[in-house]
């Protein structure tokens, strides 16, 4: 039989706030256990819950961003359960009436292009962290992270492959740091996601049972679990089981999902609203607000690419998969606008190459895009060859921020397009090739590129190309 | 509406109160009687009644992003029951 | 000194008639003489007592001195307060330190009064007779052998006795005025919002209001002037103009309306405190008001709405007593799970548990649109019902309790007879009014009754005014228990 895989997402972001979502603990990453749970985070009976406005603000400018509703009034709820990171036994969540509800993005797998709808996204508080080993037969607990805001974004289950999903949350991780609401860092746990997997046969419009995996920290393990899981929810099937709704984790060591025992137990969170929290009323002023500082969105600047800079879709794609490397472009490309398919194959080649290759990120990229405009700017008036370009690139990147300009005089490697001089270097290369100018005359067009070669290397790389050749097919056809 | 001892056993399950049987058994005459009680509710037509959450008609105002607390854990922690190197301890969790 | 006023206290204080170390120590010895029996404090601490009177001391000899200065207050032990023990009446709290102040606490400490220690009070706030208190029953001080009411019975029971000239009680569903009526004293609720509930242990979120217990409407007055106030901590709470209680206390109530509930004056009233109340109201004639019938039609569900809608909140409030991080723990356990059940299990009274069991129950998959949702809905029409009827009456009377104090132990075994003593009080809570409760005479065996006086929203001048005005033609807020007096 031939199966359909569905998948839905919910993707948890941790906003990039100073303080928790409600309370004034610092959320810095990394510091000493409990260090940074205060009154509030550990539960103290008495203690009270303040929301915080930039949380809120984040969700309305994630909620502007993708198109979608901002609910006023906003409800918190209280979703209850044990756990022994979970200080208040329930976490501050919404159920009814979440900040955001409904919203779109775009995906892109190969040339297709896709749009996925969202539920909702709404604000809660995260938990915090249980370490497991170290402490003999007990689990340590640590409530820094308790209480640190987060975006959860459900989507609907409308994604058909691993590579969808992975398509999709690369999308709303692009997105999410993009708008400034999250640093991304999947690492650190500040982007995590939960995948809803389930297989019908192809063609059936019913829902088959889904399980929930968790712990999908990188979008290889994203794309590695919904694999796996799929296979395995196949394999039930197809020897005559059923699947048993359940969430599963990801252990990456054994690249399988199992189910978790701590979920076992069906669930009954009896969500109810906040009565330590009022309901948020978001003012339209406000939202207009939001909407002003909000920077021109991903999709908008593909879109500017292709039709302004005539960059294909592909180079426009990748050119606004981060907003830095965007910036990074669009600062560039200013200064030489007629040449925008250089400048982008230039970063997405050069610039890129190097910073990958030294782990860098855009934004500590050793030559800036005005350097990278003058170094541009000298190719195309034929100052310095592309080869040599990459000569002065590489002593920007070494160097001090010099301009292409200073390099190229000081190492003396301008181009030499005096017809005077190229013409004394032919000379010379004709009179020590005799042979290959006869295979030349023979009709071996090969000959003529290795002359060309020949002249180019006596001048050290400076002759013009583009006059050699001239110049060289003048004389031999003389 | 009437409440059964599986009913009992299932809340108590959920608010993760041990109960013993008698007490359950208690606990069901006396929840009981009090839900007959609860029940003269629902002779009340309530359809188009918009429910009340909050005592007053407000709403929630918001605090500026601002860092408040400092490190207080070896104050709080000295009435935790158990502690290590600044985690709380709990018997192990398996996930 | 023990019947004096708090303006008195004031006065002695500020022209050093006596300092407040002399006064607290007072009340102290006195706490030590007669608490063994009454058990109206759980936590008394001499020490820092005394080093609260010695800096209040210094605050008067330096002239920085408020009205309260020196004057000792006693706190329900409902209320964090930092280095002290603070239980909540409970097991599960019974090593709790608080490592901080609530709201409250702190704005009396500001003010300059001494913390006299911490009062009993029902497990939680659960409880309407004080005997759901891990720490035993309170005692009566009219008679030894009812209950003060509760859940704030240790703060009634301390004034009534003269252990404290003033108390702080919480109410959530008549907390803080059956216990001042049925110990014969005078309690305010406010308004909901008014007083911060930042450090105030939570029981139901969205009806707890904290309020002062006094001897007088006059010192409840000056105790309001400390206690309401915007708290950024606490998003219920109100940002208003501070008013100053005192300022209307003599106002003539003549030409007052004072409405009556016609559901609150039919069956269930005994007729001893029916007598007390019909008593109060001729006063209130002579004084020049008038009385409006009114009717509150749905308040007779405010006992079911408030049983569904307190344990749901409480249900999910006390989770918080998981063993983890605070408080007690079980001392045998197998596993995490085994932890949780069985240090809830032992750490929470039998009440307590019933009041979570019920709360899970309606909040659970199946039964929240029957259960909550309903008792929300019916939460509206009971404070609609105020809402018409204020527009009748500037104020609404009634009795506070059905009846006076029950017996210790009368009531334990039946929690339906235990709830109904929240048959009046419920219904203002619900709404979120302001209500109170003041000593009007007594009923059989010389238990005392109280006037309920529900006002409207924001009203907490005008029916302090009002009953002020009771208490200067009146003196059964000056009578204290004979046996007190021995």
């Amino acid at each position: 039989m031939q199966w359909e895989t569905v998948i839905g997402l919910e993707i948890h972001v941790q906003l990039a706030t100073r303080s928790k979502i409600f309370s004034g603990a610092s959320v810095a990453y990394g510091a000493q256990p409990n260090s940074q749970a205060c009154a509030v985070d550990i539960a103290l009976p008495g203690v009270l819950p303040v929301l915080n406005r930039k949380a809120v603000e984040y969700a309305i400018r994630f909620g502007l961003a993708i198109n979608a509703a901002i609910n006023s009034p906003s409800i918190f709820a209280r979703k209850n359960y044990f756990y022994p990171d979970l200080p208040k036994g329930y976490q501050i969540s919404q159920l009814e009436r979440p900040i955001v509800e409904g919203g779109h993005v775009t995906i892109r797998t190969g040339d297709k292009e896709k749009t996925i709808h969202l539920t909702r996204a709404h604000l809660e508080e995260d938990a915090g962290k249980s370490t497991h080993e170290g402490f003999h037969d007990k689990t340590g607990i640590d409530l820094n992270r308790a209480g640190t805001g987060l975006l959860e974004i459900v989507s609907e289950p409308e994604m058909r492959s691993s590579t969808e999903a992975v398509a999709y949350a690369k999308a709303l991780h692009s997105l999410v740091r993009w708008i400034g609401i999250c640093d991304g860092n999947m690492q650190e746990g500040s982007f995590r996601c939960d995948a809803n997997v389930s297989v019908r046969p192809a063609g059936s419009d019913v829902l088959g049972t889904r399980c929930e995996i968790k712990n999908l920290n990188s979008f290889r393990f994203l794309e590695r679990a919904i694999d796996y899981e799929v296979a395995r929810q196949i394999d039930i099937l197809e020897s005559g089981g059923s699947i048993i709704q359940q969430t599963r984790l990801y252990d990456a060591d054994r690249d399988e999902t199992r189910s978790m025992r701590s979920k076992e137990d069906a669930h009954d969170y009896r969500y109810f609203p906040d009565p330590d929290l009022l309901p948020v009323v978001i003012p339209q002023e406000w939202i207009e607000q939001i909407r002003e500082k909000l920077p021109e969105l991903p999709e908008d600047r593909r879109n500017r690419y292709i039709q302004d800079f005539g960059l294909s879709a592909y180079d426009a794609n990748i050119l606004t998969a981060a907003r830095e490397l965007a910036d990074y472009f669009e600062q560039a490309v200013k200064h030489l606008p007629e040449q925008s398919k250089l400048c982008a194959n230039w970063i997405m080649g050069e610039v890129s190459g190097r910073l990958n290759k030294e782990e860098l990120e855009i934004d500590r990229c050793p030559v800036n895009p005005e350097q990278l405009a003058g170094l541009l700017l000298r190719i195309t008036d034929g100052t310095v060859s592309g080869k040599i370009a990459k000569d002065v690139f590489d002593s920007m990147w070494q160097g001090n921020g010099d301009s292409a300009d200073t390099i190229i005089d000081a190492k003396n490697l301008r181009q030499i397009s005096d017809g005077g001089e190229i013409e004394k270097w032919i000379d010379e290369v004709l009179a020590a090739n005799q042979q290959q100018v006869a295979d030349y005359r023979a009709g071996k067009e090969k000959a003529f590129n290795s002359l060309v070669g020949q002249i180019m290397k006596i001048s050290k790389g400076k002759a013009n190309p583009a006059q050699v050749n001239t110049l060289l097919k003048k004389r031999l056809t003389e | 509406m009437t409440l059964s001892l599986s009913d009992i056993k299932r809340v108590a399950k959920l608010a993760r109160i041990e109960i013993s049987e008698a007490d359950a058994q208690q606990n069901l005459i006396q929840l009981s009687g009090i839900f007959n009680l609860i029940e003269q509710m629902q002779a009340v037509e309530t359809q188009k009644i918009k429910p009340m959450s909050y005592s007053q008609d407000m709403v929630q105002r918001l605090r500026e992003d601002i860092v408040t607390e400092t490190d207080q854990h070896i104050q709080f922690q000295s009435i935790a029951p158990q502690i290590e190197d600044s985690y709380y301890l709990v018997p192990r969790v398996i996930e | 000194m023990l019947n004096a006023s708090l303006r008195q206290l004031s006065s002695l204080l500020s022209e050093k008639k006596i300092s407040s170390t002399e006064l607290t120590g007072e009340f102290l010895t006195r706490i030590k003489a007669l608490n063994p029996d009454l058990n109206a404090f759980i936590t008394v601490n001499e020490e820092k007592s005394l080093e609260q009177a010695r800096v209040a001391d210094e605050m008067i000899a330096s002239g920085q001195s408020t009205p309260l200065t020196g004057i000792p207050i006693a706190q329900k032990d409902i209320f964090c307060a930092n280095g002290w023990l603070t239980t909540c009446g409970s097991k599960i709290l019974s090593n709790f330190i608080s490592p901080y102040d609530a709201a409250v606490v702190k704005q009396f400490d500001q003010a300059g009064m001494v913390n006299l220690g911490k009062t009993n009070m029902d497990e939680f706030a659960m409880g309407s007779s004080n005997e759901t208190s891990y720490y035993g029953p309170v005692k009566n001080p009219w008679d030894r052998l009812a209950v003060p009411g509760g859940s704030s019975g240790g703060s009634a029971c301390a004034v009534a006795a003269r252990l404290a000239p003033a108390a702080t009680g919480t109410d959530t569903g008549g907390s803080i005025r059956q216990p001042a009526a049925l110990c014969g004293i005078s309690g305010i609720k406010p308004t909901y919002g008014l007083v911060s509930r930042y450090g105030m242990i939570a029981f139901a979120s969205s009806l707890d209001q904290a309020g002062p217990m006094a001897k007088s409407a006059e010192d409840l007055a000056l105790l309001l002037n400390v206690m309401v106030g915007f708290d950024e901590r606490d998003s219920t709470s109100l940002q208003r103009k501070k008013e100053d209680y005192t300022q209307s206390l003599e106002r003539s109530v003549s030409g007052l309306r004072i409405g009556l509930p016609k559901e609150f004056f039919a069956e269930g009233m005994s007729s001893d405190v029916s007598s007390a109340v019909e008593a109060a109201l001729t006063e209130y004639r002579k004084l020049g008001a008038t009385f409006v019938e009114v009717s509150l039609p749905n308040s007779k569900l405010a006992v079911p709405v408030y049983y569904v809608l307190a344990p749901a909140e409480a249900s999910s409030n006390l989770s918080r007593f998981d063993g983890v991080r605070y408080g007690y723990r079980a001392t045998q356990y197998t596993n995490l799970e085994d932890l949780y059940a069985k240090t809830r299990a032992e750490g929470f009274g039998e009440e307590v548990k019933r009041r979570i069991l019920i709360g899970t129950y309606v909040l659970s998959h199946g039964y929240y649109d029957a259960y909550y949702l309903q008792a929300q809905k019916l939460r509206r029409l009971i404070a609609e019902d105020f809402t018409k009827a204020f527009e009748q009456c500037d104020l609404i009377m009634g009795p506070t309790s059905p009846t006076v104090a029950f017996n210790i132990g009368e009531k334990c075994d039946d929690p339906i007879q235990m709830y109904l003593s929240d048959i009046y009080t419920s219904a203002a809570s619900l709404a979120g009014l302001p209500g109170m409760s003041i000593p009007v005479g007594f009923g059989n065996n010389r238990r005392p009754a109280g006037l309920h006086i529900i006002g409207n929203y924001f009203r907490e001048a005008q029916m302090l005014n009002v009953a002020h005005c009771y208490q200067q033609v009146t003196n059964w807020h000056e009578l204290t228990p004979l046996e007190i007096n021995r």
